[in-house]
């Protein structure tokens, strides 16, 4: 069958929704906030227009959506869910559960910030302060990405046997609406394939098996090796499902990180998620202005992607890390994974830390253009002025 | 020669070689529980074996699956302390999205079902999932070392309700999450005991029978925190339903003015009127089932708190419509 992308003007969570759809989830257990919400009540809706027979199961928490989740999927179904920021900290315990148990569990947090104070809008310390949970983290840049990005989420984690987040930004994403090209039921159907699970709780042909056993030391140590190797294992198997969703479908998701006019620039902004839409823009205005710029856009975070960084960070002479989030007591949290992840090689780039956008503050091509000033002179005076740069700081 | 039929099926889902103290109530539910669903399963659906467990945190847990060995042969999930109600509920979203036909089982102790898994149960009950939920009550936290919890009696000692100059020990009445599942509406809630195990197979088929959400509160002995003999653990329970203090009732579909009480014996004299029990005259005295165990010892110094322990025994009876008369032991 020839591919034919159905055009639909959706939000980001719609995409989202629909995505799962066309993934044929078979349960979803899911818990209501904002700006998560629109998800399952699209989800719902399809469910009672008929269009799909999803087990729904509107449980009582968010913490509950994960274990039922986690109940479904080691019965062998697919299982997807998807919340924000608040449900996504109660969640936490099972997360690390979910992983585990290696259960490929697909969920969309849309990145929202933690309060207090109380705060619904855009931030991406929710999901990174989860980077420890043994979950695959992909951030999306715009509605597109959020669709491909559940899609491929599944495949990813069912090869693996690892869960798969996909992350979107509350508002500028999850509640604005763009063009989705979205696929074929059929074509979806070839690509991502029903789910063999390792392990299955209504499979009586094999010995019936107990899972969540009680591990001693002299066993624990290799589980946890175990899920390290995934990870790592995840890295070939996100470029090879990358290529082939953009063989089969013209958008190609084989770079972890996607980079943009790179090849012959001085320095790079690095980024996660929605932002990198406006930083790519203001590339763009740069260029025309003489700045020798370009976008490193980090697609997952988990695993990291290591080796593609050491390619980028080899060529230029300096980072401009952009992190919309903050770990209290130390920096941006992508900037301390930049730096580590170069640590033990020859790339020494300058490395600077803006801290943008924390909470929805709003990040414009027009900071992205003051960012690069500063940028600029730090690199022609060969040393930082600060290291993290509180960019938006009212003073 | 005839072979006359055991009593319940010889199958075995509880494997010899588990981790529990000798003279664990709680083994004996989950052996007895087991067996009761096995048989109801194949009674309705002709799969004995059409059933998986979804367990929490506790004693029972940890002592039946050390990697790589399992007293299980069932399907078992355990997943954390709070939410074997909500990991049942997926798994039963799963078997019905699949077509499968059967019923989960979920099993917690008193403190991942009265305490921390009260939300989860609740949501799982009310969404209608089917599932049996079996709360083995050995009334208070055991695998963590014995704490208390909203299950444990008013006047037992724990390691967090210890009696001492300015405490009786537990000072607050015991909360029975069976009167919470039925006000959930749902088709079967029952109470059961290890000691009267007819009944308890009884109860178990029948709640795993009902088409969707079902709950049974069994009472089992915990050796080491009730600090009771293990030779007497069977005793000890029978004495709980002789004296009043575990009370056996059945309530469907949340209706409280036609709870059904089973006779407690130990020649208790039961009153009805139009078939419902309305009185029992119960002829043990309490303190019969109290002093067999360590945890109730301090009691015995403080006969006024025995006796606050008699009229809250009282009161929880008033809740089921039952008036009853608590003995006091002869002089």
């Amino acid at each position: 069958m020839e591919y034919k992308p159905i055009r639909k003007v959706v939000s980001g969570n719609y995409a989202a929704a629909y995505a799962a759809l066309h993934s044929r989830v078979q349960v979803v257990a899911a818990y209501p906030i904002t700006p998560q919400t629109s998800i399952i009540e699209k989800i719902a809706e399809f469910i009672a227009n008929g269009e799909t027979d999803i087990q729904y199961v509107p449980v009582e928490s968010e913490h509950s959506a994960m274990a039922a989740c986690i109940g479904a999927s080691a019965t062998g179904a697919r299982a997807f869910t998807a919340t924000s920021a608040q449900g996504l900290a109660l969640m936490h315990e099972m997360l690390h559960w979910a992983s585990g148990a290696r259960l490929p569990i697909v969920m969309v947090d849309v990145n929202r910030a933690m309060a207090p104070p109380w705060s619904v809008w855009d931030d991406q310390t929710d999901s990174l302060a989860q980077r420890d949970t043994g979950w695959m983290q992909f951030y999306a840049e715009n509605n597109q990405e959020v669709y491909d990005g559940v899609i491929m989420a599944f495949k990813v984690a069912e090869t693996v046997n690892l869960p798969a987040m996909v992350i979107e930004s509350a508002f500028i994403l999850s509640h604005t609406y763009d063009v989705v090209e979205m696929i074929p039921q059929e074509l979806v159907d070839e690509f991502l394939p029903p789910r063999k699970p390792l392990y299955d709780l209504a499979d009586f042909e094999r010995e019936p098996f107990s899972v969540g056993s009680l591990a001693t030391p002299a066993d624990y140590y290799e589980f946890r090796y175990k899920i390290q190797k995934a990870m790592e294992e995840a890295k070939k198997v996100i470029k090879e499902v990358g290529r082939e969703f953009g063989e089969r479908f013209g958008r190609d998701y084989s770079q972890m990180i996607e980079t943009y006019r790179t090849d012959d620039a001085d320095f790079v902004f690095m980024g996660m998620g929605s932002l990198m839409g406006t930083v790519k823009q203001a590339v763009d205005i740069l260029r025309q202005e003489g700045y020798k710029v370009g976008a490193a856009k980090v697609r997952w975070f988990r695993p990291f992607p290591k080796e593609e960084l050491y390619e980028l960070a080899k060529n230029v002479d300096g980072i401009a890390v952009l992190d919309r989030n903050y770990s209290f007591g130390m920096e941006g949290i992508l900037f301390t994974e930049a730096k580590g992840a170069l640590y033990n090689t020859d790339a020494k780039p300058l490395m600077k830390n803006y801290i943008v956008g924390l909470g929805g503050r709003d990040f414009t091509v027009n900071d992205v253009r003051k960012i690069a000033e500063n940028m600029n002179a730090v690199i022609e005076k060969g040393e930082l002025d600060v290291e993290v740069d509180w960019y938006h700081l009212k003073r | 020669m005839a072979v006359r039929k055991p009593p319940i099926t010889t199958r075995e889902y509880w494997a010899p070689g588990h981790a529990a103290c000798a003279g664990c109530g709680c083994a004996t539910s989950l052996k007895l529980a087991t067996k009761a669903f096995s048989e109801a399963m194949e009674e309705k659906y002709g799969d004995p074996n059409a059933f998986a467990i979804a367990h929490a945190t506790g004693c029972m847990e940890v002592v039946s699956a050390v990697f790589p060995y399992t007293a299980w042969k069932a399907p078992w999930i355990h997943v954390a302390f709070e939410n074997a109600a909500a990991v049942a509920s997926g798994v039963e979203a799963a078997w019905k999205k699949i077509g499968r036909k059967g019923k989960i089982l979920a099993i917690g102790g008193d403190g991942g079902t009265a305490d921390i898994g009260l939300q989860a149960l609740s949501g799982m009950l009310e969404r209608w999932h089917n599932v049996v939920y079996l709360m083995y009550d050995n009334e208070a936290y055991m695998n963590t070392g014995i704490q208390r919890s909203s299950s444990t009696p008013y006047g037992a000692w724990t390691t967090t309700s210890p009696p001492g100059k300015y405490s009786i020990g537990e000072d607050k009445p015991k909360k029975w999450v069976a009167l919470i599942a039925a006000a959930h509406q749902i088709p079967y809630v029952a109470t059961a005991s290890v000691a009267n195990p007819f009944d308890f197979v009884r109860k178990m088929k029948k709640a795993a029978k009902v088409d969707g959400p079902a709950f049974v509160q069994v009472q089992c002995t915990c050796v080491p925190g009730w600090r009771a003999p293990p030779e007497k653990s069977i005793e000890i329970t029978r004495l709980a339903i002789e004296t009043g203090v575990w009370p056996l009732f059945e309530i469907e579909n949340g209706d409280f003015f036609n709870i059904k009480i089973q006779p407690p014996g130990g020649g208790a004299k039961v009153k009805r009127e139009g078939g419902r029990v309305v009185a029992i005259e119960f002829k043990k005295p309490i303190e019969e089932y109290l002093k067999l165990q360590g945890r109730f010892k301090h009691l015995f110094k403080r006969p006024e708190a025995i006796d606050e322990l008699r009229e809250q025994i009282k009161a929880m009876w008033k809740t089921l419509g039952v008036d009853v008369t608590l003995p006091k032991p002869e002089e």
